[in-house]
């Protein structure tokens, strides 16, 4: 069973990912986005990680990508046209991906016998684990990081201000 | 070596040197009595010391020869040294080149009184004193050189003095250029001399030379041509006498002191000083001989068409010049030595009184615009005079003693022979009749200096463009109007006393057939005799080790001149006055009896008067041949296959291949986003996968 | 039912290739972006799973950061897109190209 959640979940991932790359608009394409990160949470659910997940649908999906949903209605995206894009891109980075990909795969499914087994429910991680690290071990690293949202807020608000 | 105190023969270059050095740098601002002064002192003072030695000459144990402490070049086994040397030759050098130097330097004061350029001018001159004796005095080949290349130099500035006249430049381009060509044999010569002797001292030399002669063999030949190509580049023969003529373009003072006296003299006094060289070579005597000969007959032809009084005397110059080669050439040494002396004395005379004529008649040097002068200026008249019958070898003036011992010892001679002896003898009434053309032309008849105005004529081809003397640079008539006057007085005074030694310069050199002692020759025999000791030895060698060695030695030795004959002597003196009696005759019948004589004659061969006047086309065949070819292989394969081709444009490839790969390169930096992911992409994946299969191949 | 974890690597790198994909395929900035946040999603799966396999939560802290940093970036990003809109009124990326050489 857990393989059939897996697989299906995985399968729902890639569907969204690849809807991502063929929709024409993009509101579109954050849509499916939002389908592979909810995915994706119940996917590290079956590893373990509660937290993450739930931290997951509420900061990615339910938030980023509400702010990228606003951003496409705000500009009006429509759909694209067809202009003469980078041959550059296409000559050079797709065969560089197909290796990339090709390589990955293969590194990962011959090191398949160096990595463990998951089983459902094996390990879940406590989310006082987690925030016991976070917040004793890494507690300079978290305040940084405060700073630097603090940092992007501005700089957004700079930005995206009207001009008076 | 001696015993006596030092004879600082340092400071006989060094004095002129500092002449020199004191009227270049700070001459330009110095009252013109001052710069005299200075250049007068630093020549007056070497002659002042060379004659306290020759007062001193009998208790000196020569050869004398000065060291120094610090050696020059001390490279593996090879040593060059400063050192001087001082023997009967070096003291009669000394005497011609301070003695003539001094008084041409006071002629110069009155000379170039006008000139602007007054301090550089005796500055040259200095430097060209400090250049000579430094030859003079050179105890090796390598410090004779610089003298060598050093009066060449010398003579490049003083020709070049008015440099703003473009054919002043050249000449003295020329001059430089055809010497550097004779310098690059005195070169190889010395590389021979190094890699066979291992030294350039003529000590070393000399005594290889004697004791071993035939092991020495083809080297000697060999060494001997090589420092003849230098002698004839710097004494004007042929092939490279071209730059004499022109040197004319220099100030007449230069003309003097350089090309008459002392620089041109360096070649044969090179001979002189390596005669065990040549005595060892009679293939290379030879050569010096035909030379000679040829060069005096060809530069006497010359002169006979000549119209500029200088130009006359310049290639009576070379062809003097020719008759020191051949006295080498006999291998009668102490003859050219002779010769070179009374040389000094009667064509820096010549000279010198060529220029009182040209600043009498303020600037002109045509021959065809003068005549009359006679009573104009009388001093120069019979100073040059004295002049005129020395070089046509008159007796009892000095010119016919050492022209006279040239002759005969040429005619006995086994390397000169009858032949030369002849052509000698040809020349010598050549010189005899463009000498007294001169004479006539310049002194006697009516004054012609409006003649060619008024005629219309234009210049004749010999003709060179006329000495800028004072400010004007062309003859207007209102020169000419001036009457001509004499010299000053401190002109005149040089011309005397070099008049005075035409007449009794030759008196010390009377041979025994015609009642003298021969002093001369026996002056400088001891100089000169390095070869009898060897024969005598080479004698006693041969009464120990048998006739084979004895064959092999006489073949190597050069034959020893046989007694002179008194009578046979007397003889031929009588011929030589004969033929410069005829010379004499010719010129009289042409040139004052009956003056449209010559032109009758020019008329009636046209094609000869032609070809001497354009004196025989080997300016222009040197300039098809060598110059020509030169220039354009310069401009077409060096400058613009080689340093524009090959050269600029390798830089330009460099340059070129930098900025096309970078432009090649910039093209990745397109500001398109996209293009820039792909870069990545295929970036990482390259790494990845060298990641990957570098670790598996390890 | 046992799942390798290398297939949870594998699903994380063809998540990886399709962002890759879509960056270098698409033209208009916000679907670049959106592959860009794809990238980055595609990476904390990765990490998660290694903190699975190596039972250390460090693996999830990282992926904490991670999300923080992805939000920041994408605030400031999106808000350099309107930028951008407003100056040159296209969604083009291949219009936005005047730091060329």
């Amino acid at each position: 069973m857990y393989l059939a959640l897996f697989i299906f979940f995985a399968v729902l991932c890639v569907a969204g990912a690849l809807n991502l790359l063929l929709q024409r608009h993009p509101i579109n394409s954050a849509l499916s986005l939002i389908v592979v990160m909810t995915s994706l949470a119940v996917l590290y659910l079956l590893l373990g990680a509660q937290f993450l997940a739930a931290v997951q649908v509420i900061v990615y999906s339910g938030a980023i990508m509400v702010l990228f949903t606003f951003v496409i209605m705000l500009l009006n995206a429509g759909r694209e046209e067809h202009t003469r894009g980078s041959r550059a891109a296409f000559l050079v980075g797709i065969p560089g991906a197909a290796v990339l990909l090709a390589l990955l795969v293969q590194i990962f499914l011959s090191a398949r016998g160096h990595l463990a087994q998951a089983r459902l429910g094996e390990y879940v991680t406590a989310t006082h684990t987690l925030s016991a690290v976070l917040f004793r071990d890494l507690l300079l690293p978290f305040e940084v990081t405060s700073v630097l949202i603090l940092i992007a807020i501005l700089g957004a608000v700079a930005l995206a201000r009207k001009e008076p | 070596m001696n015993d006596l105190p030092s004879l600082h023969l340092w400071l006989i270059p060094l004095l002129p040197c500092l002449g020199f050095l004191l009227n270049g740098l700070l001459g330009r601002r110095m009252p013109k009595k001052l710069i005299s002064a200075i250049a007068l002192l630093c020549t007056a003072l070497p002659l002042a010391q060379v004659a306290w030695i020759a007062s001193r000459f009998h208790s000196l144990s020569v050869p004398y020869i000065e060291r120094f402490a610090t050696p020059w070049i001390a490279a593996g086994a090879f040593r060059a040294s400063f050192d001087l040397v001082f023997d009967q030759l070096t003291l009669v050098m000394l005497l011609v080149v301070t003695g003539v130097g001094f008084l041409i330097h006071v002629y110069s004061v009155g000379y170039m009184a006008e000139e602007e350029g007054y301090w550089r001018f005796f500055a040259y001159l200095n430097l060209f004193m400090f250049f000579m004796l430094t030859l003079v005095l050179a105890e090796n080949f390598l410090l004779m050189f610089v003298g060598w290349e050093g009066v060449g130099l010398a003579s490049y500035l003083l020709i070049g003095f008015y440099f703003k006249r473009k054919s002043a430049a050249d000449a003295g381009k020329k001059a430089f250029i055809v010497n550097r060509i004779g310098d690059f044999g005195f070169l190889l010569a010395m590389f021979l001399m190094i890699s066979h002797f291992g030294s350039l001292s003529f000590s070393n030399i000399f005594a290889a030379i004697a004791q071993h002669p035939e092991i020495h063999g083809g080297f000697v030949t060999a060494i001997a041509l090589l420092l003849l190509l230098g002698a004839v580049g710097k004494s004007a023969q042929i092939p490279l006498y071209v730059w004499l003529p022109d040197a004319m373009e220099g100030p007449t003072p230069v003309s003097a002191l350089i090309h008459a006296a002392t620089m041109v003299t360096a070649g044969v006094y090179m001979i002189v000083r390596a005669h065990i060289l040549f005595e060892h070579s009679p293939f290379a005597l030879g050569v010096v001989a035909i030379i000679g000969t040829a060069t005096a007959i060809l530069a006497a032809t010359i002169a006979v068409v000549q119209n500029d009084i200088k130009r006359v005397l310049a290639y009576s110059t070379v062809s003097q010049l020719g008759y020191m080669f051949l006295a080498c050439g006999a291998a009668a040494f102490s003859a050219a030595i002779f010769h070179l002396v009374t040389h000094a004395f009667f064509k820096g005379l010549l000279f010198l009184a060529a220029g009182s004529v040209i600043h009498a008649l303020g600037g002109e040097q045509d021959m065809r615009r003068m005549g009359g002068l006679r009573k104009a200026v009388p001093v120069t008249f019979w100073t040059m005079t004295a002049a005129v019958f020395a070089i046509s070898g008159l007796p009892p003036f000095s010119g016919f003693f050492s022209k006279d011992a040239i002759l005969y010892q040429s005619y006995l001679s086994p390397t000169a022979g009858h032949a030369l002896w002849l052509v000698g003898l040809i020349t010598a009434a050549i010189t005899a009749f463009y000498m007294f053309r001169l004479w006539y032309m310049t002194f006697f008849g009516q004054s012609r200096a409006h003649a060619l105005e008024e005629a219309g004529s234009e210049h004749a081809i010999g003709t060179h463009a006329v000495e800028t003397h004072g400010a004007a640079q062309t003859l207007a008539p209102a020169h000419a109007a001036h009457a001509p006057h004499e010299s000053p007085w401190i002109m005149l005074v040089p011309l005397i006393l070099l008049g005075v030694l035409s007449v009794a310069g030759g008196w010390i050199g009377i041979p025994q057939a015609l009642g003298g002692h021969d002093q001369f020759a026996r002056f400088l025999d001891p100089a000169l005799s390095g070869r009898r000791h060897s024969f005598e030895e080479l004698s006693i060698q041969m009464n120990v080790e048998g006739p084979a060695a004895a064959a092999a030695a006489s073949a190597m030795q050069p034959s020893v001149p046989p007694t002179p004959n008194p009578s046979q002597e007397r003889l031929f003196s009588l011929l030589s006055v004969i033929a410069a009696l005829s010379g004499w005759f010719f010129a009289d019948l042409f040139y004052r009896r009956k003056p449209g004589l010559a032109g009758r004659w020019v008329e009636n061969a046209r094609g000869i008067y032609s070809l001497l006047v354009h004196k025989y086309w080997i300016d222009e065949l040197y300039s098809a041949v060598i110059v020509k070819p030169t220039l354009w292989s310069s401009r077409y394969l060096l400058r613009s296959a080689v340093d524009r081709g090959i050269i600029d444009g390798g830089g330009q490839l460099a340059a070129g291949s930098a900025r096309g790969l970078g432009a090649l390169v910039q093209r990745v930096q397109s500001g398109n986003i996209r293009s820039y992911a792909g870069w990545l992409a295929i970036g990482a994946a390259a790494m990845l996968l060298l990641a990957h299969f570098g670790f598996v191949l390890h | 039912m046992t799942v390798p974890l290398a297939y949870y690597l594998v699903l994380s790198a063809v998540l990886f290739s399709i962002g890759v994909a879509t960056f270098l395929i698409r033209r208009n900035i916000i679907t670049v972006f959106l592959a860009i946040e794809l990238m980055l999603n595609a990476v904390n799966l990765a990490f998660v799973t290694f903190a699975h396999q190596w039972r250390m939560v460090n693996g999830q802290i990282f992926v904490f950061f991670v999300m923080v940093v992805a939000a920041a970036e994408a605030a400031v990003g999106l808000a350099i897109i309107i930028t951008i809109f407003r100056a040159r009124n296209t969604l083009n990326i291949d219009q936005v190209d005047l730091m060329k050489l």
